[in-house]
């Protein structure tokens, strides 16, 4: 039995370009699926297609338990979309964009401006709510075309790129509001450029790249499959580079090579031992003499995974990710900068 | 979940014409809103026939020959029909921009992905640009009757031709919706919506004596959808000018007028029905 969204064999060409070549997926009812990929990956062609808003050349798609190229009306009725960019009409107020998604969603006028009232609220809207919405920020703006997405609270939603464009709270609290859908059985498809975000709230991952899915499974998996944690090392002077390599491949796990990038005087070697092997290599570097900017162990964040699945960087990305702490544990340090939208 | 059925879903027994009606006013209660926030875009539209009323009376008024007079305020009242059908045509580029905007701000997008009639969208902008034509023709209509525009009929035939005015300027409007999905831009949509409205109305009865032009031009201009508008105005305000040719739509104008509307419509609304839902699955 397919789940709430399913799709099998979806090709799309344009021109000479091909964005989809085949992509299979499977999100079974009341998960979250996160859909990974470089710029033109052909994630935004993925939702496009199952949202009916592009009739692949070839492969077949159910949603809710419809079949997405048979009868796309019925499926309009149980989906929400969020796309790339926010669609929200500038010259009517947040109010109003509001109350017409509803009123289009067929509620009676009386329901869909109550049901508006309630997502202005949630939103944090509620103080802009009757101004026009091209006065509103970007981050505003995207929050006004979510609320529109969850008009109905439909049974599977489509998000691309959700959180482009938010500040780190209204992140956390769209975040929430994801959680709170999902754990009232609503299915989700989520695009993302934030691996963190994938990582906090999919249940699984697919990774897409030349409009095809390279990889899938839960964030631990693809993670596993990338490799174990390491150590990182920042050494203070660059003619300690050569000794300290020396003193890391005695820790190094297998025959897990010595990473040196030279101009950062970063060193990098995978291990097994955690803490407590961190303890060591900082003992021994210090008997050694060898002053340290900065050590960390690191644990493959899904930056990893995306950068040896794919071979891109999944974002403007800069070499102090990730080694910059000495914090234990799984936690990932995420940019969250750089992704250029273009209009 | 249960499992894919072929079938087409159950759903809530709408009366899809009824669901039309009532989706297009949502959609057209939208546009009206942003017309009202953008209010120089209707006054442009105001002073854009204005403008014309005033050059064509003042400026040619005293040197055209109408019905045998050269006498200006004759010729303003045989001016006032061809103002008022062309001024209905520029809807066209109104409604093409307006379409054009939003499929370039992604709202089409929001649109194609709710449950709503698939005609709504588009009939919903030409209803919207409707109630600013009718608008628009009442300003015209108060300055035409300062300037000396007089009617001398009743007040039914006088309403009949804004009624005809109407419903050509709304079958205009269904030109515009497929130029503004056939572009890429506004801009472009604006323009598209233009260019090729002017041969329309000037090779026609509108601003000069058909009568007197080269043969094959004035075939064409005797039947021009534009030129039965103008005549049944004319003929219908009891204005001076009417085109004595005995080719059809000039001696049944408010037939041929009426008929040439409906037809653009049933035509340009379902290609432009067609295209937007093109390419959706
Ligand atoms: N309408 C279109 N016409 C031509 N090419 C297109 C069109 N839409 C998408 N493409 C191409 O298809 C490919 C996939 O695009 P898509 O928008 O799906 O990528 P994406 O994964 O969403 O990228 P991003 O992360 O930048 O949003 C790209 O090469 C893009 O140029
Ligand atoms: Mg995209």
């Amino acid at each position: 039995m397919p789940g709430a969204i399913y799709a099998e064999g979806l090709v799309k060409t344009f021109g000479d370009v091909r964005a989809l070549d085949g992509v299979d997926l499977d999100v079974p009812e009341g998960t979250v699926l996160g859909l990974l990929g470089p710029n033109g990956a052909g994630k935004t062609t993925t939702v496009r297609c199952l949202t009916t808003l592009l009739r692949p050349d070839r492969g077949s798609a159910v949603v809710a338990g419809i079949d997405v190229l048979k009868h796309p009306d019925a499926v309009r009725r149980s989906i929400g979309l969020s796309g790339q960019f926010a669609a929200v009409d500038e010259y009517l107020t947040g109010r109003e964009n509001l109350q017409m998604v509803g009123q289009l969603y067929q509620m009676k006028a009386k329901a869909a401006k109550v049901r508006a009232a309630e997502l202005l609220e949630q939103f944090h809207l509620a103080d802009a709510a009757d101004r026009p919405a091209k006065t509103y920020s970007g981050g505003m703006r995207r929050r006004l075309d979510l609320a529109a997405a969850l008009v109905v609270s439909p049974p599977v939603m489509f998000m691309d790129e959700p959180t482009t464009g938010l500040d780190p709270r209204n992140r956390q609290q769209l975040w929430e509001v994801i959680k709170q859908l999902v754990s009232g059985g609503t299915t989700l498809l989520l695009t993302t450029q934030y691996l963190e975000e994938a990582d906090h709230l999919a249940h699984d991952i697919a990774v897409v790249d030349h409009g095809r899915v390279i990889a899938r499974g839960t964030s631990d998996e693809l993670k596993a499959r990338t490799g174990g944690e390491r150590v990182e090392v920042v050494v203070h002077e660059r003619e300690h580079i050569a000794t300290a390599s020396e003193v890391l491949s005695a820790f190094g796990r297998g025959q897990g090579e010595v990473a040196v990038e030279e101009h950062m005087r970063k060193l990098t070697v995978p291990v097994t031992g955690g803490a407590k092997l961190l303890a060591e290599v900082i003992r021994e570097l210090d008997t050694r003499g060898i002053e340290i900017d900065d050590i960390g162990l690191r644990r493959p964040t899904l930056d990893d995974v995306f950068l040896s699945l794919t071979g891109h960087v999944a974002e403007v990305k800069d070499e102090e990710n990730g080694a910059a702490s000495a914090k234990q544990g799984g936690e990932q340090d995420t940019k969250q900068s750089g992704k250029d939208t273009v209009k | 979940m249960s499992a894919v059925t072929d079938a087409a879903p159950a759903v809530a027994s709408t009366n899809p014409f009824s669901q039309l009606i009532r989706d297009s006013l949502v959609v057209a209660k939208r546009n009206l809103i942003r017309m009202s926030r953008i209010p120089e875009m209707v006054i442009f539209g105001l002073i854009q026939p204005i403008m014309f009323v005033v050059l064509f009376a003042y400026v040619f008024g005293g040197s055209m020959n109408i019905a045998g007079s050269t006498d200006s305020s004759t010729y303003r009242e045989f001016l006032m029909a061809g103002i008022f059908a062309q001024t209905v045509t520029f809807a066209t580029a109104g409604a093409g921009a307006g379409i054009a905007d939003d499929m370039h701000k992604g709202l089409i997008d929001r649109f194609r992905s709710l449950p709503m009639a698939r005609g709504a969208v588009l009939t919903g902008r030409t209803l919207a640009d409707l109630v600013q034509t009718a608008l628009t023709l009442f300003v015209l209509a108060v300055v035409a009757l300062l300037v000396g525009w007089r009617t001398h009929t009743n007040i039914g035939e006088v309403l009949g031709a804004f009624g005809l005015l109407l419903l050509a300027g709304y079958a205009f409007t269904w030109i515009g919706a497929l130029i503004g999905l056939s572009v890429r831009t506004p801009e472009a949509a604006t323009s598209g919506g233009l260019i090729w409205l002017f041969p329309v109305t000037f090779v026609s009865n509108a601003f000069v004596d058909s009568s007197r032009m080269t043969p094959w031009l004035r075939h064409i201009a005797d039947w021009n959808p534009f030129s039965a508008t103008v005549q049944a105005c004319r003929v219908l305000f009891g204005n001076p000018g009417v085109s004595p040719s005995d080719a059809w739509p000039m001696q049944h104008p408010v037939w041929a007028s009426a008929i040439y509307s409906v037809l653009i419509i049933l035509i340009f609304r379902t290609l432009a029905v067609r295209k937007y839902r093109s390419d959706t699955a």
